[in-house]
């Protein structure tokens, strides 16, 4: 939109800007919500208000290529005899087939395996593709239980059981028509070309009681071998935590208001939940209070996206990270190569969000058998493995600057805020003050 | 016959054991007795066994079976036979919320009544019960055959998509996009089967037929009517 309006003189209301009269027209003209993928595009207090004190005369640093700096992580050691061990403590979010291509599936598992890393199935059940190519694959257990096979559950890596997502916590998930080919409903046992809407809440149990006796269930079939995770969206994250470990979890998934979504009412993605950097202080300090951080182990996510940010939610307390959204734009999402065919779809590369409409210019979040094969997954399983490479040298640099042997070693008194939303929200102090806001003093 | 109490193992040790076909020494029936409403019985076989637990079962019994037959002698908690694949789950008794729930294949007969929930998002599997079952039975249903040989409670077969149930007493009230549908001789013959299989001894003609209206298979705004609330979330 050119900006010549301004040239004229006219002002645009803060109020009532051009998107916001859009969305009324839009709402006007189809009398239905307006649906799409990504997540929140607000601007929310996030990791770029934080920065790191790196080592000078009171702390030692790290010597850059020479000195060791750790990066693994052990998850779910807690009661399961088979944890998992992760080369690298950034892993990928759970995504359903249905939602991604097979090919964006395979290029996950391709891209997660080559460095050490794993991948999570999601909403749909567990592909060959995926189980193929992942080395270490965790198995959401969510809902609508679609796809959900107990061959599958014996065949995962560990559990991960889904009560909410970031982009929509208290929502179930949505996969349209449009997307529903003939494989996707079958995997889910529903017709073809229906506009499929997913539980909210579990079919077979309720609270955190239930939730205690359903691990327990689910540690049986698998002979207690298999890690089980719990995931929430970031909302009531204190009490949440407390709840996870209480039922048994071998590690919690955290998912800020950030985090990305297949589909999802705008509306529940930018007004539902708190961003992932006011959730992490809660959880850990939900898991001290339990003498659990650390045994019960800490992944978040929504929103990461540099190294920086694996080594600042690592800093406040996570083992590890997930991401979503930006292992989708290291496959290809919103690449400027496809720009013309963004435009034609009413879109451009770096807005587009339409992941629910399936005419995904880069074959990533599309069932069309077309633009799927225009991934190429092991192209694509390259590009993530450099991604998260990347990722980790960052996070190894800052972590190095703080002198810490491990990335696990950072910790909050190495970061300061920029302003004072982010101090309360992450606990550590105004940069230049000691000054944490919202905390009593002595 | 194996025979094992839980007076004096634990249902780790009853589970591993129905697990592990080596442990069997060829032997393929199990008899379980003072299950005394423990968790997670039997739950995650995988493997064509014969168990009978004498008395009553707690939440999951039978969980996610595969090819095995349970028979309890008693009353279940919640989630019999949930995610079943295959094979066949008997409760003598009563079952608690969320019979069958999920469940993709096999036959689960509750000569009872069941509660709240009997059948949530069934992905194929046939349920018979013998009694009543309590509100919001087969909500989501997607796939299999309710059948209910009593009286079914308030939103039945509510947001239902193809699976097929059948009331032979009254239904307290069908849930959003839930209909009653036309017996044709096919449903009967249908019916006779399952009666027959679970060892029910009704009249198929006695029972009446309800499915999906597919009404709110797509999102659009007439299906965001106040009155049904927010039904395709
Ligand atoms: C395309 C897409 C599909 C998703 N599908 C699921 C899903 O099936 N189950 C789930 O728990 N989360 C799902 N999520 C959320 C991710 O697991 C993760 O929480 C989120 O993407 C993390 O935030 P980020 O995208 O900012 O990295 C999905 C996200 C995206 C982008």
């Amino acid at each position: 939109m050119s900006d010549r309006t301004e040239d004229w003189g006219l002002r645009e209301s803060a109020t009532f800007d051009r998107r916001t009269i859009h969305e009324i027209q839009r709402a006007a003209d189809t009398g239905i919500y307006d649906i799409r993928g990504f997540g929140a595009k607000r601007h929310l207090p996030h990791f770029d208000d934080l920065l790191f004190l790196g080592a000078s005369m009171s702390r030692y640093p790290l010597e850059g290529y020479r000195e060791k700096c750790a990066t693994d992580v052990v998850l779910g050691d807690r009661y399961a005899s088979r944890p998992l061990h992760l080369d690298i403590p950034v892993t990928i979010a759970g995504m359903s087939f249905g939602a991604l291509s097979a090919n964006a599936k395979d290029a996950l598992g391709r891209g997660a395996s080559a460095v050490g890393t794993s991948t999570t199935t999601g909403d749909g059940g567990m592909t060959d593709e995926e189980r193929g190519q992942s080395r270490t694959l965790v198995y959401q257990y969510l809902p609508s239980r679609y796809g959900m096979n107990p061959d599958h559950l014996r065949m995962a890596d560990a559990i991960e059981v889904v009560l909410g997502q970031g982009a929509k916590p208290g929502g179930g998930g949505m996969l349209m028509g449009q997307k529903i080919s003939d494989r996707v409903a079958e995997m889910r046992t529903l017709p073809a070309g229906i506009d499929q809407r997913s539980a909210c809440r579990h079919p077979d149990w309720t609270g955190p009681d239930d939730l205690a006796i359903k691990i327990e269930e689910l540690r049986e079939i698998t002979d207690w071998k298999t890690p089980v995770y719990i995931k929430v969206g970031a909302s009531r994250t204190y009490y949440d935590v407390k709840l996870a470990v209480k039922s048994g979890a071998d590690v919690v998934v955290l998912d800020g208001m950030q985090g990305g979504t297949a589909a999802t009412q705008e509306v529940f993605i930018e007004h539902v939940g708190i961003p992932i950097l006011a959730a992490i202080p809660q959880a850990v300090q939900a898991l001290q209070e339990m003498g659990m951080h650390r045994r019960v182990q800490l992944i978040v996510s929504g929103g990461i996206r540099s190294g920086a940010d694996v080594a600042k939610a690592m800093a406040l307390g996570a083992d590890a990270v997930g991401i979503g959204t930006a292992a989708l734009i290291a496959l290809g999402c919103n690449h400027p190569r496809w720009s013309e065919d963004y435009q034609r779809i009413g879109s451009e590369a770096g807005f587009y969000d339409d992941y629910q409409a399936g005419q995904d210019p880069a074959g990533i979040s599309t069932q069309d058998p077309e633009l799927a094969a225009r991934l190429d997954p092991e192209q694509a399983g390259r590009r993530l493995a450099n991604y998260l490479r990347v990722m980790t040298l960052e996070a190894q640099t800052i972590a190095r600057a703080c002198g810490k042997s491990h990335l696990h070693n950072l910790e909050p008194q190495d970061l300061v805020a920029l302003n004072m939303e982010a101090a309360a929200m992450a606990r550590v102090p105004l940069a230049g003050t000691e000054w944490v806001p919202g905390s009593t003093p002595g | 016959m194996k025979k094992l109490s839980l007076a004096e193992h634990s249902v780790r040790e009853l589970n591993s054991a129905l697990h592990d076909p080596q442990a069997m020494d060829g032997g393929t029936e199990w008899y379980v007795s003072d299950p005394d409403g423990r968790h997670a019985l039997a739950c995650g076989l995988n493997d064509e066994l014969q168990v009978t637990i004498d008395g009553h079962a707690g939440y999951y019994c039978a969980g996610m079976n595969q090819h095995a037959t349970v028979v309890v002698n008693g009353t279940v908690g919640v989630g019999v036979a949930e995610n079943m694949m295959s094979g066949l789950v008997r409760v003598r008794g009563n079952a608690s919320q969320s019979a069958g729930a999920t469940g993709h294949g096999g036959l689960l007969v509750i000569e009872g009544n069941a509660s709240a929930r009997c059948g949530i998002s069934m992905k194929g599997i046939d349920i018979v019960v013998g009694g009543d079952v309590g509100h919001m039975s087969a909500f989501m249903g997607q796939a299999g055959r309710l059948v209910v040989c009593g009286d079914a409670g308030e939103a039945f077969g509510d947001s239902i998509y193809e699976a097929r149930l059948y009331v032979r007493g009254q239904v307290e009230s069908l849930g959003a996009d839930c209909i009653e549908k036309p017996m044709r001789d096919e449903h009967r013959e249908e019916l006779r089967g399952l009666l027959a299989h679970a060892g029910m001894d009704f009249d198929p003609s006695e029972f009446r037929r309800y499915g999906s209206a597919r009404e709110l298979y797509n999102f659009h705004v007439d299906n965001a009517g106040i009155e049904q609330g927010d039904s395709h979330e």
